[in-house]
Order: C-alpha cells, then sequence, then structure tokens
C-alpha cells in the first residue's frame, strides 16, 4: 500500500515525534525499533497485525496528556493499549501513529474496604483487584477468562464480562468513576463515589468504546462481598436441545445462577482431554451452574437445580468442595487452550443470542460448518445468551482462514437475524467492523460519527475501528469494496 | 396499546423545520425534576404506549415509552418477576420512558442496580426526526456506543426515547425488615458493615434516629440474617419501603426545597441539625431545608460527590451539579451530536443547554 515518498514522510515524523517525546520521557518509554516494537504489533486475535511509528509506554498522567497534545497537533493517530489481550484487534497499532501503552501505570491506588471500592491504574490487572480485596473479604465482580492478564483499564474500554455476568453485571455495572484524557490533553473526571450522578450517563458512554473516545488514566471500581458459599453442579445431557430448555427452566424458577455455562461435544472432549475435570465425554451438551450466596440459600437452590436437571434426564455431578469446583470450572475456563491443541488455529467468535434460540442457532452452524468444511466447538455463556463458537482451521492451509472468517460472519449474520448481536464482550475493533452494518443501519452509524466527532473531531483515537465509514463518505474511496480498512498484511497462528 | 410513532416524528421534524422547541411529557409525574422552563410545546410520549414483547425466561420486556409502570409492574408480577431497580411513581402515571430520562430508581438500586443498568437497549427519535435503534434485547451487546444508557439522567435532552428494552428478575420468594434504634453516624457505619457481608440485604435508610434494613431472598438465607442481625421486625414494611420510594413520608412533605445528595456511602454525617434521611446504605443523603448551593455543593465535594435541587426551591438557576469546563464543552458538543438544532427540553437540565 504505502509509496516510498509515504515511507520518507513517515520516517521523518518518527524522528521529529522521537525527539520531541524524549523532551519529557525517560528514553526507555520510547520504543522506535522494529524488534522491541514487535510485541507491540497484535492484541489477542494476532490475525491482524501492524507496526507503528513509535511506541510510548508514559509514567504518569501528565506524561499522557503531553503525548496526547502534541499528537494531537501534528495530527498523528494515538492507539491505546492495556495488556493486548483483546480478541477484536482493537489495540492494534496504526502504521502512521504512536501506539500509547498503559503498561507503566499498575499500581492499586486504593482499596477502602468499609466503602467497598477500589482506586486503580489503569494497567492493573483484573485479577489483581480481586487478590487485593480478599484479605477484606471481598473481590471484583467481572471476571473475563483472560483475568490473569488483561488490565482494568481494557475492561472498561471493552465493558468485558466474564462467567459471573448475568447476576454480578459487566464491567459497566460495577464503576463509580473514571478519568480520561481526551485527544486534547484534557482531563476529565466522570462519576463519582456516589451512584447515579446528575446528568447524561457518560460513565456508560465510555465503557465499551474501545479507545475511540479517550485514554483512561484511573478507574474506580466497586466491590462485591465474597458469597459465604458457592457450590457448582455439572449436568450432562443427551441433547442440546434439553440442555438449552434446562438453562431456561433454572431461570424460571426464580433462581439467577452467579454462572451457569454450556459446552458442545467438541468442547468437552477437548477440555477433558486438556484438563482431566472429570467430563463425561459421550455427552451431547455438559451445563455447569454455580449457586452462590448464604450457607442456607445455596443449600436451598442447589438442591432444586439438581432436581431438576435429573428430572430432564442429565446425569449430574454436585461439587463437594471448593477443589472440585475448581475442578469442574477449570475445564471450561481452559476451553479455548484445549481447543488449541486439537487444531493449529481457532478463531473465536462471539455473538448473543436469546437463549431460546440456542438450538436452533446450534443447528444451523454445523450446516455452516459441512458448507465450509471446518470444525466448529462451542463454548457458550448460556445464563446470558453469549455464544463463542470456536472454528477450527489450519492457517498453513491456503484459503483456510478466509474460509473462517467467512464463516465467522455468517454466525455472526444468523446472531443477528434471530434477534441477537454481532459481539457480546469482545467488541467490534477491526475485526467486526463489516458486520456492524448488519447489527445497525446508516442513520445510527453516522449517530455514532457524531458522537465521536464530540470526542475526537479530527479522528486521531484510534482510526479504522469499532465504527465503519459509511459509504457516501468521501474516506470510502480509500478503502476496499467491503467497506473494511486495508490491512498491511494478515497472518495466522494460535491464538 | 398504541403506537405513536409516526405522529412524534412528524411533529419533530416540523418543529425542526420551523425552528420551535419542543417540551417531552411521558406521564407528567416527574414534572418537577430539572429547571423550571416553559418553553415550547408539548411532545406527548404518553400515547405512545405498550408492552411490544415479553418473555419471561429470556427475563426481558420491551415497551413503548409511554406505557405506565404500572401496567409493566402488572404483566411482570403476574409471572413472578419484577423491576430490580424498583422505579418511584411519584403519585401516578410515570412512564417507563421518563424513569430512563430521569434515571429513577428505588431504595434497592445499590444491591440490585439502576434503571441504567437493566437497560438492554432502545429505539429513539434524535433532533434529525431520525428513528433510531440502540443496543438490542439480549443481556449483553458491545457493539457500538452504549447511546441507550447515555439517556439515563439526560432529561430528554438528546433524544425523545420511544421504545426500552430492560432486563427483568424474579421476585425475591421472601423479604423481611428489621429496625434498630440508632444516631445516624452509627447508622451509617452500621449500613456500610452489613454492605460488605455476604447476606441478603435489599434496602437500607435511616431516619429519625431509627435505621431500617430490609432482607430479600431465598427464605432461609432471609430468616437466618434477620436472627444474626437482630432488631424489631416490622409488620407491613412494603408500604414504607413504598412510601420511601414515591416520597411519600412526612419528611418529603414539607413545603420546603429538597436536596438531593449522591456521595461515598461512608462519608461522615455532617449538619447534623438538619433534617435529613439517609438511603441507599448511606450513598444517597435526602436533606430538605433552605440551603446556600454553594456550601451544599463544597459539602457535597467534601463527601466525595455531587447534590442537585431534586423538588422545590428556586428552579430558574442551575439545579443540577455544576461541570469542570472541559465536560460541560463535551455536554455542549454531545448535545449538538443529538439534537444539533436544539429542540428538545431547552434549558431543562442546564441552563446553558
Ligand atoms: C484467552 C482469552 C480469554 C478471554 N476471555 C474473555 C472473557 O471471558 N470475557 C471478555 O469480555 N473478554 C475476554 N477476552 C478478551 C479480552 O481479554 C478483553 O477484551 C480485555 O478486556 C482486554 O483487556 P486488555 O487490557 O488486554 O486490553 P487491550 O487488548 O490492550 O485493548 C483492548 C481495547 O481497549 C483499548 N484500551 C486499552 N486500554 C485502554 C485505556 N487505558 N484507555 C482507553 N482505551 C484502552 C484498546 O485501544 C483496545 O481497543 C479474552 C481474551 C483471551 C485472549
Amino acid at each position: 500500500m504505502t509509496t516510498a515518498t509515504a515511507d520518507s514522510s513517515n520516517a521523518d515524523i518518527k524522528s521529529v515525534l522521537a525527539a520531541e517525546f524524549a523532551r519529557f520521557l525517560p528514553p526507555d518509554s520510547i520504543i522506535a525499533d522494529e524488534e522491541t516494537q514487535k510485541p507491540y504489533e497484535c492484541d489477542g486475535l494476532s490475525m491482524y497485525c501492524e507496526m507503528p511509528l513509535l511506541v510510548v509506554l508514559p509514567e504518569t498522567v501528565a506524561q499522557v496528556q503531553q503525548v496526547l497534545r502534541l499528537c494531537h497537533q501534528r495530527g498523528v493517530p494515538v492507539v491505546a493499549r492495556g495488556a493486548g489481550t483483546g480478541l477484536c484487534a482493537g489495540a492494534m497499532p496504526h502504521s502512521d501513529g504512536v501506539l500509547l501503552s498503559l503498561a507503566k501505570f499498575n499500581r492499586i491506588l486504593d482499596i477502602d474496604p468499609l466503602a467497598r471500592t477500589a482506586r486503580l491504574q489503569p494497567g492493573v490487572r483484573n485479577l489483581a483487584i480481586s487478590e487485593a480485596a480478599w484479605p477484606h473479604g471481598l473481590y471484583y465482580g467481572p471476571d473475563p477468562s483472560s483475568q490473569i492478564a488483561c488490565s482494568i483499564g481494557g475492561n472498561v474500554a471493552e465493558n468485558s464480562g466474564g462467567v459471573h455476568c448475568l447476576k454480578y453485571g459487566l464491567t459497566v455495572h460495577n464503576l463509580l468513576q473514571v478519568e480520561m484524557i481526551t485527544v486534547e490533553g484534557e482531563r476529565l473526571v466522570i462519576g463519582s463515589a456516589g451512584l447515579d450522578s446528575g446528568g447524561p450517563d457518560l460513565l456508560a458512554l465510555i465503557t465499551g468504546s474501545e479507545g475511540l473516545l479517550g485514554v483512561i488514566t484511573e478507574v474506580t471500581v466497586k466491590l462485591l462481598p465474597m458469597p459465604e458459599k458457592a457450590q457448582v453442579v455439572m449436568a450432562a445431557f443427551d441433547s442440546v436441545q434439553t440442555a438449552g430448555e434446562a438453562v431456561s427452566a433454572v431461570i424460571s424458577r426464580g433462581i439467577i445462577p452467579a454462572g451457569l455455562e454450556m459446552m458442545d461435544e467438541h468442547a468437552i472432549v477437548a477440555a477433558e482431554a486438556f484438563v482431566h475435570a472429570g467430563y463425561p465425554t459421550d455427552a451431547e451438551a455438559l451445563l455447569l451452574c454455580e449457586v452462590d450466596g448464604t450457607r442456607e440459600e445455596v443449600e436451598e437452590h442447589i438442591q432444586q437445580v439438581a432436581g431438576l436437571f435429573e428430572s430432564m434426564g442429565a446425569s449430574i455431578r454436585v461439587s463437594r468442595d471448593d477443589a472440585e469446583r475448581a475442578l469442574l470450572w477449570k475445564g471450561r475456563k481452559s476451553a479455548f487452550p484445549a481447543v488449541g491443541r486439537i487444531s493449529p488455529d481457532y478463531y473465536c467468535m462471539d455473538g448473543t443470542i436469546p437463549r431460546g434460540k440456542l438450538a436452533h442457532v446450534l443447528m444451523a452452524m454445523q450446516d455452516m460448518s459441512a458448507h465450509y468444511g471446518l470444525r466448529v466447538a462451542n463454548v457458550f455463556h448460556a445464563g446470558d445468551g453469549n455464544l463463542h463458537p470456536l472454528i477450527l482451521f489450519d492457517a498453513n492451509m491456503p484459503g483456510e482462514f478466509e474460509r473462517a472468517e467467512a464463516f465467522g460472519g455468517k454466525i455472526l449474520e444468523l446472531c443477528v437475524a434471530v434477534g441477537g448481536c454481532i459481539t457480546g464482550e469482545h467488541g467490534v475493533g477491526v475485526e467486526k467492523i463489516r458486520q456492524m452494518a448488519i447489527q445497525f443501519g446508516d442513520a445510527e452509524i453516522a449517530q455514532f460519527h457524531a458522537i465521536k466527532a464530540a470526542f475526537d473531531p479530527v479522528g486521531t483515537l484510534n482510526p479504522g475501528k469499532g465504527i465503519p465509514v459509511l459509504k457516501n463518505c468521501q474516506e470510502y474511496r480509500a478503502l476496499k469494496p467491503d467497506g473494511m480498512q486495508p490491512l498491511s498484511h494478515v497472518h495466522g497462528s494460535t491464538l | 396499546m398504541t403506537d405513536a410513532t409516526q405522529a412524534l416524528i412528524e411533529q419533530i421534524t416540523s418543529a425542526r423545520a420551523e425552528q420551535r422547541q419542543l417540551r417531552i411529557v411521558g406521564g407528567n409525574s416527574k414534572a418537577f425534576i430539572g429547571r423550571a422552563t416553559t418553553e415550547g410545546e408539548p411532545l406527548e410520549v404518553g400515547r405512545h404506549s405498550g408492552i411490544v414483547s415479553y418473555q419471561p425466561v429470556e427475563l426481558v420486556l420491551t415497551a413503548r415509552a409511554g406505557t405506565p409502570l404500572a401496567e409493566i409492574e402488572a404483566a411482570l408480577a403476574e409471572q413472578g418477576q419484577m423491576l430490580a431497580f424498583e422505579p418511584p411513581h411519584f403519585g401516578g402515571g410515570a412512564t417507563i420512558g421518563g424513569t430512563l430520562a430521569c434515571n429513577q430508581s428505588g431504595p434497592a438500586r445499590p444491591w440490585s442496580g439502576s434503571v441504567r443498568d437493566m437497560v438492554l437497549g432502545l429505539r429513539l427519535i434524535n433532533g434529525r426526526g431520525e428513528h433510531l435503534r440502540f443496543g438490542g434485547q439480549v443481556i449483553k451487546n458491545v457493539a457500538g456506543y452504549d447511546v441507550s444508557r447515555l439517556q439515563a439522567g439526560a432529561l430528554g435532552t438528546l433524544g425523545v426515547i420511544t421504545e426500552v428494552s430492560l432486563k427483568v428478575m424474579p421476585t425475591p420468594a421472601v423479604t423481611l425488615t428489621l429496625v434498630q434504634e440508632m444516631p445516624a453516624d452509627q447508622a451509617i457505619a452500621q449500613m456500610n458493615r452489613y454492605s460488605g457481608l455476604p447476606k441478603p440485604l435489599n434496602g437500607a435508610f435511616w431516619h429519625d434516629g431509627k435505621l431500617y434494613l430490609r432482607l430479600a431472598g431465598a427464605e432461609s438465607a432471609v430468616n437466618g440474617t434477620a436472627q444474626q442481625w437482630g432488631g424489631e421486625r416490622l409488620n407491613d414494611a412494603d408500604t414504607l419501603w413504598q412510601q420511601l420510594n414515591n416520597h411519600q413520608l412526612d419528611f418529603f412533605n414539607a413545603d420546603r426545597p429538597l436536596w438531593r445528595f449522591s456521595v461515598n456511602s461512608t462519608a461522615p454525617h455532617w449538619q447534623s441539625e438538619q433534617n435529613w434521611l439517609l438511603d441507599w446504605g448511606g450513598s444517597q443523603r435526602w436533606l430538605s431545608g433552605e440551603g446556600d448551593p454553594a456550601v451544599l455543593a463544597e459539602q457535597a465535594n467534601a463527601a466525595g460527590g455531587q447534590v442537585s435541587l431534586f423538588r422545590g426551591g428556586d428552579r430558574q438557576g442551575e439545579v443540577s451539579p455544576a461541570l469542570a469546563p472541559p465536560l460541560q464543552k463535551l455536554h455542549q458538543r454531545l448535545k449538538d451530536a443529538m439534537d444539533p438544532d436544539g429542540i428538545f427540553n431547552k434549558g431543562r437540565l442546564y441552563g446553558w443547554m
């Protein structure tokens, strides 16, 4: 794509920027050489990668402001990066821009046990919050499977969820306050220590905005009391349909499980081979249903849930202690890497559907699987309708990644057709930008652009992500015919 | 049960063309919220009413914005479900659209979430007269900006909400209210301590020397906790919580300004000689009486939050918390992004917008 003249002007701006950054950033906070930049070329979706002009790792909020001000003055794109575990290429660098890593902002600033809050720098790892809160009998609710690595700043930017969302909510439900630096380098404080601040809910608007509206430099989250007791029922079903009905039956009983996860036969087999959790490998579908609360409540509900599953023909196993509970969950939590062992590569999708449509969608997916000649394994946040089909492929086979991508696109179209959406928790980024037009019309997309412009009039924050450019816009000419931003290179690898 | 979308769009489009202002009205139960404005012809959303879909097993209900809360709550009750955020009705007629626009949630809010928390998606007519759809009818959805929740607290200044999809929840099997006598500062400590325990606490307010704690959930859990915590069990407690929610307690009745403080739940009690009611486990504090807005704002700030003039007092001036200059600029730009000609609810939220 790039021409020789563009390359040389890039080199000019790169050295000018590096020199200006060097005036306020320590030398090791500026990465200009290709080899050291390499780990930043992609996020968890490594099929999409790009090298930035520069990587910077500021250490103070004032430095973040200066970086943004400078880039704003020069019209240079800025892409914020947390831990780089994102699965939609949201943190993929811009070839003419600066990658702003928040990795050095890794301090827990304050835990207030009485108020049940934690004030955090954006680079703090999700799990580290709960680890710091445990001694006070508290924890942080949203628990993405990537929680060992992902950052709270990234969680806010993606509105991340976890297996406990149905009962405890997504990131957006667990936030009190965010400090954000605008593209112009101005500091905003959104929210407060109180609940429901006056005026339009900007906190919600920022959450899930994928680094397109500002750079988050501080986050205050709510902490929850650790439940007295938690127990899990594993139920093996001989049909996906019945397992789906069982999910609805639990909800109809008025029980909101802390976690309610489903795996299909391919995921069960892969997970069992990987962690030996004792999953029945002959089952068509497996449900993990966790109940938490007071001792009395858990005993009452576990009995009801176990009885219900048995009456629907499932064979069940109830965890006797926390070790067994952890083991049963381990299979689910390592389902992605487990599937990674049965296939050279896999592509993780993230659609949401109304729960009642589950059997229909799984069946349709089997047909598509045959059509594209690619296997698919399914793990499913059954409680909240969030489907993660894992499409198995081999990047070394010519055309397989393209087929996997086309297959994935069809799944997302199906999700929208049955009343769901194209992404439940992984975000749009670069990856799902084409599918945005399935879920939204031109008027909605134009409205998104207007909102973006309110925060970032010139459009230099994470450009080319999240919101597709409309066909009737000028920029459309620079795009491929299908409306996707051109990528400099695409390669496959295990996620 | 009527669909008035077309009429609403027409009124908006012609108002825009003729540069007229519109004043959005739902059930008119919350006319007292925001600044007093007389500008604009009424845009009646109340006629756009009715439950569009309700699937109890999906825990999702979709209703037109003008649907009365009472109608929604009756439909839910038939299925043993409820709006977990317990919206106030304020004298009756409150609609779901107005509830969201004013971001109004009841006593369970700190534990069960707010109306904004339960919103899954909505439809809205922007200032260009375009009928748009954001979010969806599923519990998780992160495609595009969260324009749905952005409407919470906007008081209709960013567009006319026409339809709302909400997450609904099962009604707790049992509720029980305990009363303990204690002064305010002790109640604040107690409410926060209890909130940090894994117990089925679902309401906590203090007034006039008494702390009221509501437990809700499985029978065994509620009774077990009540035994541990002690205190007198209150009969007919539902009425009390409803009166609290709808501002029907004597405390609210006085013909005096009512200030809402949204603060850190642990902030020490201040101005104890004044007339206070502390709700939401200490994070929402009501002050009844005259006060200097600047002094009160200072106090709210020290308590980690904000104050607004909720009811009565001088409603020509600003009643919402003041914004720092960069935030004010951003709010104005957002307003321009959604309602470029400024036709909706001029001056209702802020005098300058
Ligand atoms: C194995 C695996 C399992 C996963 N499981 C889950 C799961 O269960 N649930 C779930 O929701 N997600 C899951 N994810 C996805 C991912 O972990 C989350 O999206 C996570 O929140 C990303 O955090 P991060 O710090 O890695 O962000 P990054 O990947 O670095 O960035 C993500 C996006 O946020 C922006 N961003 C990052 N930091 C900031 C900031 N400070 N200010 C502004 N913008 C910023 C970036 O520009 C980018 O657009 C999983 C990923 C993997 C690899």
